[in-house]
């Protein structure tokens, strides 16, 4: 246990920031990923072709091709994008990407793709008869969007939402690969100085099982929470 | 985007491609064995075998896939009496260290998919097999196992995609499969877009044959 004391002598303090940032990462990426399936959800739901393609063709591609590939991409890319757009702008020098920045967009593009699918799925499994309401009672689509639509269609995407939350949580322990410190980078780190892989791999484990479990209770009081009736 | 580049470097993606199937295919294949297994202990009644069966979809399920490769790879290795037994043959190696923590994994998703798959099948069915005097080994392999391999096919074509794409995790133990080799390229030449688009492109042509594939299966058993 003395492996994982606070302070200099353990790496209790060490793990325990680490664990922050997971969290931070899960965090800025499913809000980025949420950013996205409001774009790509409204693109797959409108009327027009070409925007329906834009939106399948942005699911397909971040579903289907393996998480640990786009994180190379944008490790290896963000820099080269960043600077190729700051040359346009006349700077010329180089743009080192930080890496919680690169972690954090790689996943939140990834979960935003999965999160495009729930968000999709739930404005459709909304009653249409909730839509001609609406638009009989005179209510602007902006509006009635944000009142009518959406605060129903969060309370039965919920569910849905949780499991992408599960699963951009554990791709973030993909990140560490770009040497960004979290869980599994300082597990790492850990590991190759103590010699004792077995102990803090089990370690990490039991770290994100306490986060999924954490997170599975939180999920659980809100969907009671929002299917209370009314 | 430089074409020239791109069917250069093709070749070598493809090779690595082989790794990559073989990979998916050997743990889905011994994946299934592990997820009727447990889904049985899940499904049997005896309360020991059902927490065994739940915690262990519990904690795979609850872990990152990164987590178990890398205890089985390094961790398992530093344990003396694994080290000194016959296990070591099998452990030092990382092709099978990865076809081990894939079939666990895959392993804990496909019991919960087949757990709920049998737990759909129809009581009647089942009462009517037994009253037409069928034992119970017959009544699972001839009518509850058919009828729940029909159920599960939709969501384990979908874990079939995620265990594709969980392979490339391969890589992070020295592993060249087709995400291993698309790194290298990389890293060595600094084009990452087009190393993308052409591994990119590999993958979703393998998730594409994947899917219709279980599309093919769900028409050709469909009983209604």
């Amino acid at each position: 246990m003395g492996l994982l004391a606070y302070g200099d002598t353990g790496w209790g303090d060490e793990l325990f920031f680490a664990t922050l940032m997971t969290i931070a990462v899960a965090l800025a990426a499913i809000f980025i990923g949420f950013f996205l399936a409001a774009i790509f959800a409204s693109f797959k739901l409108s009327k027009n072709k070409i925007l329906n393609l834009i939106g399948s063709f942005y699911t397909t591609v971040f579903r289907g091709v393996p998480e640990l590939l786009v994180i190379y991409l944008f490790f290896f890319g963000g820099s080269g994008a960043v600077m190729y757009v700051a040359k346009i702008f006349g700077y010329d020098g180089y743009i080192e990407v930080n890496a919680f920045l690169t972690g954090a967009f790689s996943i939140g593009i990834i979960s935003g793709a999965y999160s495009t699918e729930v968000f999709r799925g739930a404005v459709q499994s909304i009653d249409k008869g909730q839509f001609e309401a609406s638009e009989v009672l005179g209510f602007k689509k902006k509006i009635y969007y944000y009142k009518i639509i959406i605060p129903q269609m969060l309370r039965l995407a919920l569910p849905n939402i949780s499991n992408v939350w599960q699963i951009t949580l554990k791709d973030t322990s993909l990140i560490s690969v770009t040497g960004l410190v979290e869980i599994m980078r300082q597990s790492y780190i850990a590991a190759g100085y103590t010699r004792d892989p077995l102990f803090f791999y089990s370690f990490a484990a039991v770290l994100y099982l306490f986060l999924t479990f954490l997170s599975m209770k939180m999920f659980n009081r809100l969907e009671k929470n929002y299917s209370k009736g009314y | 985007m430089d074409l020239d580049f791109m069917l250069e470097h093709l070749p070598r993606l493809l090779k690595a491609t082989k790794l990559t199937i073989q990979l998916t295919l050997s743990s889905l294949f011994f994946g299934i064995f592990v997820g009727v297994f447990f889904a049985i202990l899940r499904t049997s009644g005896n309360k020991i075998l059902y927490y065994i069966s739940y915690y262990y979809s519990y904690i795979l399920r609850g872990t990152p896939l990164l987590v178990q490769i890398f205890i089985i790879y390094f961790g398992l290795g530093q344990v003396e009496w694994i080290r000194e037994s016959f296990l070591w043959v099998v452990l030092k190696e990382p092709y099978s260290c990865a076809i081990i923590a894939f079939t666990l994994n895959t392993g804990a998703y496909s019991s919960e998919i087949f757990r709920s798959a049998f737990e759909t099948v129809n009581k009647g069915i089942v009462e009517a097999a037994e009253g037409l005097g069928l034992n119970k080994l017959n009544t699972f392999f001839k009518i509850k196992l058919p009828i729940a391999i029909r159920q599960s096919l939709p969501a384990y074509g979908n874990e079939m995609i995620l265990m594709l794409k969980g392979t490339s995790l391969a890589s992070t133990v020295t592993l060249l499969d087709l995400t291993g080799v698309a790194k290298h390229i990389i890293s060595t030449t600094f084009r990452p877009v087009e190393v993308f688009i052409v591994a990119g492109s590999i993958y979703l042509l393998m998730t594409f044959i994947i899917h219709n594939f279980i599309k093919f299966l769900e028409k050709r058993y469909n009983y209604n």
